[in-house]
């Protein structure tokens, strides 16, 4: 066996474990921001103006600094300022997951935007109340219509997680690298953590797809039902 | 002050959206088992009205009562409670496109009222069988017909007992051979004694249905009275060129 392979079998259930911790990571983020995002779109969509103003001070600032650069405020300024001695899979579990509540805000907000407002006079004229109604008519309806951007999302959070090696997360970018200086086998140990990014977006992918495939209303056009 | 013969007593509505004043202090009373006809061009206030009078849209001055009681349009509880006693049918039906038919009507039966799934399940079976949709419980919206749709609407909204239906136009928006259906819904319901008030541009429901017309034109109930005040034959009222007008571009005559 070439030594390229010999040193890609060897740190194999390594790189395995880095990707256990990826995805343990992706999956809090991506719920941790599932959660919040709801609130805040809800918030902007149906909140008084200052809650509105607020929130959307939210969006820009996580829309618009670096990820990397919010890693290392939160890791290495907030958190320590605030004495919290979160580990690595905490912290950036946090960040990642803050960052995705703001895009994900914002598919919620045009899902909900696209709803037809009449549908919500219905269920007000029937006696629901506002949370009643976005709880039971609006809240059904948006989170089926968002599965495919936030299925977009999930992958860009994936990838994006890769940036928590520079604070020293054993993740799969982390751990490659570890290996790679020392057997100086860069380019098969790049390509199988490529492999394992892909195969994670791949996995995930996947099964959002089924999820919107299983929660799709009846009746509806099925136009990309296959693909 | 008013004994309660009037189940809803709507008094000087007012409402504007910035400079463009829609409703000016329009006040009308409503007797148990009454029909109202509301007719009118179109941005007239009809819908306005209708919206008001369930609070659906605010209005900015003017009071509505229900027995005599005046509600306080303030505060959310009786808000809430006033919309559970008026019904609403919409133009565009509104159904919530998320749920079959059965849940549709359920849906407000299990959450306002908290009844549990069974009994929901069964009193929306009986208003769906009212208006002929019984092997349809399990459809979606988009899975129904305009004709259908409307049905389902006016099946959850009499689920919750609703003293009074508004009615904003129920037949504008659908295909003319699903018009009669609908139609017949209503007739039915109004021979139960059911208290309506509907907005229509459909000659055939103001004439056999309404006890009175009201004609409603920039803001202002213009005329009103009973059909045969207002359309019978020779009267010159604005109510009957309104309605020649229709019958014109209906082309039913008249």
């Amino acid at each position: 066996m070439p030594p390229s392979l010999t040193v890609i079998v060897d740190s194999f259930p390594y790189l395995i474990q880095g990707a256990f911790f990826t995805a343990g990571i992706v999956v809090c983020a991506m719920l941790f921001g599932l959660l919040l995002g709801v609130c805040i779109a809800v918030g902007i969509v149906y909140g008084p103006w200052p809650v509105r103003f607020v929130l959307n001070l939210y969006l820009w600032i996580f829309r618009g600094v670096p990820v990397l650069v919010l890693l290392f405020l939160f890791y290495f300024g907030l958190f320590t300022y605030l004495g919290l001695n979160f580990s690595a899979f905490v912290s950036v579990a946090i960040v990642l997951g803050l960052t995705t509540a703001a895009y994900q805000a914002n598919i919620f907000k045009g899902a909900m935007l696209s709803l037809p407002i009449g549908q919500f006079r219905a269920a007000s004229s029937l006696g629901m109340s506002d949370v009643q109604a976005i709880k039971s008519i609006v809240l059904p309806q948006i989170l089926r219509i968002s599965i495919p951007a936030w299925s977009n999302e999930y992958s860009i959070i994936l990838k994006d997680s890769a940036l928590a090696f520079v604070i020293g997360a054993p993740e799969i970018m982390a751990r490659t690298q570890f290996v790679a200086s020392r057997t100086y086998q860069h380019l098969p140990l790049y390509i199988t953590a490529g492999i394992i990014y892909f195969v994670l977006t791949w996995i995930g992918v996947r099964l959002l797809f089924k999820l919107e495939k299983r929660v799709r209303i009846p009746g509806y056009s099925d136009n990309g039902a296959n693909s | 002050m008013t004994e309660a013969k009037f189940i809803l007593e709507v008094d000087t509505l007012n409402k504007s959206y910035g400079d463009n004043t829609i409703l000016k202090g329009v006040s009308l009373t409503l007797e148990e088992g009454e029909i109202k006809v509301l007719i009118g061009p179109s941005g007239g206030g009809k819908s306005t009205l209708l919206q008001c009078i369930n609070c659906l849209v605010a209005p900015d001055s003017g009071t509505i009562s229900m027995h005599g009681k005046e509600i306080n349009l303030k505060n959310k509880k009786d808000l809430y409670q006033l919309r559970q006693r008026v019904g609403m049918i919409f133009q565009e039906f509104n159904l919530f496109d998320h749920l079959t038919a059965l849940d549709n009507v359920t849906i407000a039966l299990r959450k306002v009222r908290r009844m549990d799934k069974g009994a929901a399940n069964k009193r929306a079976m009986f208003e769906l069988e009212q208006v002929g949709l019984g092997d349809k419980i399990e459809l979606y919206p988009a899975q129904l017909s305009g004709g259908q749709k409307q049905r389902v609407a006016i099946a959850r909204a009499l689920a919750m007992d609703p003293e009074v239906l508004l009615l904003d136009e129920p037949t504008s928006a659908l295909d003319p051979e699903l018009v009669g259906e609908v139609i017949s819904v209503i007739k039915a319901l109004a021979a139960k004694g059911m208290t309506m008030i509907m907005a229509t541009h459909q000659i055939s429901l103001i004439a056999g249905l309404a006890r009175n017309v009201l004609f409603m034109e920039n803001g202002i109930i213009q005329e009103q009275g009973s059909p045969k005040e207002l359309l019978g034959a020779g009267k010159k009222t604005r109510t009957q060129g309104f309605c020649d007008r229709l019958s014109d571009l209906d082309g039913e005559g008249s």
